[in-house]
């Protein structure tokens, strides 16, 4: 093992990303150049992070509903796979029904009919990382907050359990954890009394991984009904897809913002 | 008289009691690193054994939440990095949570009479990795196209790579 | 003026500790239910991830709407100098510290994470009106013992006036940022509106005086203290007009609801296809809750019974368990409109954003850690009024007490003997 540089390793890889930085825009192209230079903190794809994330990317999910297929559940097992959802087990005594509302579900799949013609819709929700978060303005202690990047998420060190931020939002995008935890993810940690979400694959994006769980796992399955990217980032995938395709936010009369965008509902 | 005799033989019998401490855990910390496990085939911790015995849950604190609200994912002085080495074979070589009985947390915060909150949330051994595996997959699909447009001193560290620290 | 004598409770040893040993049992029940929950963690409730909130929460709402009307006795005792209320000062003053307790200590148990107090009283959000609530109760607890001794003491008596007068404002931004917590939820229909705050007022108005009376007729009765028919008559009186100002603000908040065409279909399910909840709203709110007990306050023969008024008063308090059970969790079960002019036909397989109203299904240990608040309120109001003086010996109408003179001299008042 190393003897303690307190500094080393970090000066190290800062040092390494630089080279990487500098390698990768002088060969790729002129525009990436300027990219980069805006960007000194969106690591490039398969870097770690080293610095804080910063406000220069914002993160957000297009769900294009004409491609979303029904009874498809990929996305849905993804992330339960990714966050470690599957090893939830329903406490000895619990009737199912009774359970099927106190597990955890941080993405579910939901099916609309309109009132008027009956077309059928089908489209997956999970929290909607709204600029102006409600859940974060409720929570007493902070614990629910907006991460530099868009992400919305609970610092389960501080959360106390209220669930008033699960009063607050207005997509039920919240689980409560009801039940003693065991044999969590290392990347998830999560336990009994606190409040979780969707954190569009918080780890994967602080290593560096191109995209999410559901959004995978929906290309995977032939459907690309999802596309994550940058909002923020005129030519990313998402942003490039969101002029094209018209578009709309749930519940947009509350003016929250939110990063994830709807097609066809 | 009587006064100042008994508070210097209380003084006296609390440094006896703090000397004793000190030697005591000294010489058990030996003993919490667990036979097998990584930490028992290095000589040093990530800091000075001494600090570490008394700062570990500061640098711990510090680094948890550098990772929650800045995104900022080193082993270095992360909870996940004292599982992953202090965590320990049982007898079945199966690796034993580092909060069970007579593993290394355990046994040294229930000498210490100090309580630990963290297993609440973390579990007591390493699973799953920092990436899961699509991810992984995902990721070494996008180096390799970094790599392929040229990128090719392999300069970009896989997240992997990145842990192995 | 007539001197008011306190005196504390003087009842039996054996039905006081009787009283209290039967108050104890619950708070323990409730205490075995409340480390039961954080034992096992929420599953146990009949909360859910659709359902947050339930039944520990109606008690305890219930319990802080109380405390500011509880003390409401005492600052129209001071701050708006009638003097007829004046030696039930005390009394309301105990009262509401500890029906805030007993509905703070409920909030807490029920917490995810109640070892995490800690936290809570060291990281604040200030845009978090539940933040704001904290400093608020806890603020309110100070000033209303502020206020017992500035009654109590001689040397507080300059400052009654004016700690009267930041109580009574105090308990009126409590109660409405308690209507806040609920009224800023943009998210939910029932709750989007800056309506519940004053609302919350009334309703605590109500809700407070009726234990208030309650608490007052029982001690009194159970130590032979005499309660002046006027006395009762004006209390009652008052009762009737905070009930029926609730049942007007009712009216007006479900009609304003309707004013606006999107919940049309909620105050619909409410108050006709609700099931449980339709019939706790009319039966338990409306009948049971406030039309019963007004006939009966307002009724010529029974609204001079004391067991009418008695029966009128828990009759209150019921309405009022029921008027929050609808409010709190009846806006819960009904499903968030996020899809205007669509159905949700299914959703996922098993979880909870559901096809149609929730369910919940109160359990047993969340309704004993509620009873067990209800009984801490109680056990300190006992021991309260047999360890110190808060009952006045005596609240019979001036024209029916003994001549001043052979009355007063022959009882001393406590004032005199003991400053402290
Ligand atoms: S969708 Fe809900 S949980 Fe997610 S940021 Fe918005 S209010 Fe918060
Ligand atoms: S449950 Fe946790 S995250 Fe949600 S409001 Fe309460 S403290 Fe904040």
């Amino acid at each position: 093992m190393m003897k303690h540089p307190p500094e080393g390793i970090d000066q190290g890889r800062r040092a390494l990303l630089g080279v990487a930085v500098g390698v990768t825009t002088a060969v790729v192209a002129p525009g990436l150049v300027l990219h980069a230079a805006a960007l000194p903190s969106a690591a490039p794809p398969g870097a770690q992070r080293s610095g804080p994330v910063t406000d220069r990317v914002r993160w957000g999910l297009l769900i294009d509903t004409s491609k979303c297929a029904e009874g498809c559940r990929a996305c849905v097992d993804a992330c339960d796979r990714e966050n470690g959802l599957d090893l939830q087990t329903r406490p000895a005594g619990q009737s199912g029904r009774a359970w099927a509302d106190q597990k955890a579900v941080w993405i579910r799949k939901v099916k609309l009919a309109d009132d008027l013609t009956g077309r059928v819709t089908n489209l997956p929700m999970m929290c909607q990382h709204c600029e102006h978060p409600p859940c974060v303005d409720v929570c007493p202690t902070g614990a629910s907050f907006k991460r530099a990047d868009g992400i919305v998420l609970v610092d389960r060190h501080t959360c106390i359990g209220c669930r008033y931020c699960m009063m607050a939002c207005p997509y039920q995008a919240r689980s409560f954890i009801h039940e003693v935890t065991h044999d969590q993810l290392t990347r998830v940690p999560r336990g009994k009394g606190c409040v979780e979400s969707c954190n569009l694959c918080v780890s994967r994006r602080d290593q560096g991984a191109p995209s999410t769980a559901c959004a995978d796992a929906c290309a995977d399955a032939g459907h690309h009904a999802i596309v994550f990217g940058d909002l923020k980032d005129p030519r990313s995938a998402i942003s490039q897809a969101l002029t094209g395709l018209p578009n709309r936010q749930l519940r947009e009369d509350l003016e929250l913002n939110t990063g994830v965008r709807y097609a066809g509902v | 008289m009587a006064r100042t005799l008994i508070s210097a033989v209380l003084a006296a019998l609390a440094l006896v009691g703090a000397l004793a401490a000190q030697v005591v855990l000294a010489g058990d910390a030996q003993g919490y690193v667990k036979a097998g496990s990584r930490a028992a085939a290095h000589g040093a911790c990530v800091e000075p054994t001494q600090y570490m015995r008394r700062h570990h849950m500061d640098l711990i604190q510090h680094q948890r939440d550098a990772t929650v609200y800045q995104g900022i994912r080193g082993t270095r002085h992360s909870l996940a990095g004292c599982i992953d080495c202090h965590v320990g074979p049982g007898s079945d070589g199966h690796p034993v949570a580092v909060n069970a009985e007579h593993q290394f947390c355990r046994s040294c915060h229930e000498f210490a009479a100090v309580k630990v909150n963290c297993f609440d949330c973390h579990d007591g051994v390493p699973k799953g990795g920092p990436l899961s595996e699509s991810a992984q997959s995902a990721l070494d699909a996008a180096t390799q196209q970094g790599r392929g447009r040229g990128n090719a001193d392999g300069s970009v560290r896989s997240a992997r790579e990145g842990q192995g620290q | 003026m007539k001197r008011i004598v306190y005196r504390e409770w003087r009842i039996p040893p054996a039905r006081y500790w009787g009283i209290l040993g039967i108050l104890a049992a619950v708070v323990g029940l409730g205490g075995l239910a409340a480390l039961y929950l954080e034992h096992e963690g929420h599953w146990v409730t009949g909360m859910s991830n659709s359902v947050v909130w339930g039944v520990p929460h109606v008690f305890a709402v219930f319990l802080i709407l109380a405390a500011s009307g509880a003390i409401n006795v005492a600052s129209v005792g001071t701050v708006f100098n009638k003097g007829a209320y004046l030696p039930l000062g005390r009394l309301s003053g105990l009262l509401a510290v500890a029906l805030l307790i007993g509905g703070l200590l409920i909030l807490v148990l029920d917490l995810g994470r109640p070892d995490r107090l800690l936290v809570a009283m060291t990281h604040y959000n200030f845009r978090s009106i539940f933040a704001w609530n904290i400093y608020l109760y806890t603020g309110f607890v100070v000033l209303v013992i502020a206020y017992l001794w500035s009654m109590a003491d001689r040397m507080g008596a300059p400052f009654k006036q004016s700690i009267g007068v930041l109580a009574f404002v105090w308990r009126l931004a409590l109660t409405t940022a308690t209507g806040s917590i609920f009224g800023f939820l943009v998210a939910r229909q029932a709750f989007d509106t800056a309506f519940l705050a004053p609302m919350f007022v009334i309703m605590s108005l109500a809700y407070g005086l009726a234990i208030f009376l309650l608490v007052l007729i029982f001690s009194c009765a159970q130590d032979a203290r005499p309660i002046g028919d006027l006395l009762l008559q004006r209390l009652k009186n008052l009762l009737g007009v905070f009930v029926a100002a609730v049942l007007y603000f009712t009216l007006v908040y479900y009609l304003t609801k309707l004013y606006g065409a999107k919940n049309y279909d909620l105050v619909g399910w409410v108050l006709l296809r609700g099931g449980i909840y339709s019939f706790t709203a009319w039966v338990g709110w409306v009948l049971l809750g406030t039309l019963v007990p007004l006939g009966i306050i307002w009724h010529p023969v029974l609204g001079r019974d004391r067991r009418w008024i008695v029966a009128a008063c828990a009759l209150v308090i019921l309405g009022g368990f029921a008027a929050l059970y609808v409010i709190l969790i009846g806006s819960q079960v009904y499903p968030l409109q996020i899809f205007p002019g669509h159905t949700v036909v299914a959703s996922g397989v098993v979880d909870g954003l559901r096809a149609g109203v929730a369910h919940y299904h109160p359990s047993v240990p969340e309704v004993l850690l509620g009873l067990g608040g209800v009984a801490v309120a109680l056990v300190i109001t006992a021991v309260g009024v047999r360890v110190l003086q808060f009952l006045p010996e005596s609240l019979a109408d001036p024209e029916a007490s003994a001549p001043v003179g052979s009355g007063a001299l022959r009882r001393f008042s406590i004032d005199e003997i003991s400053p402290g």
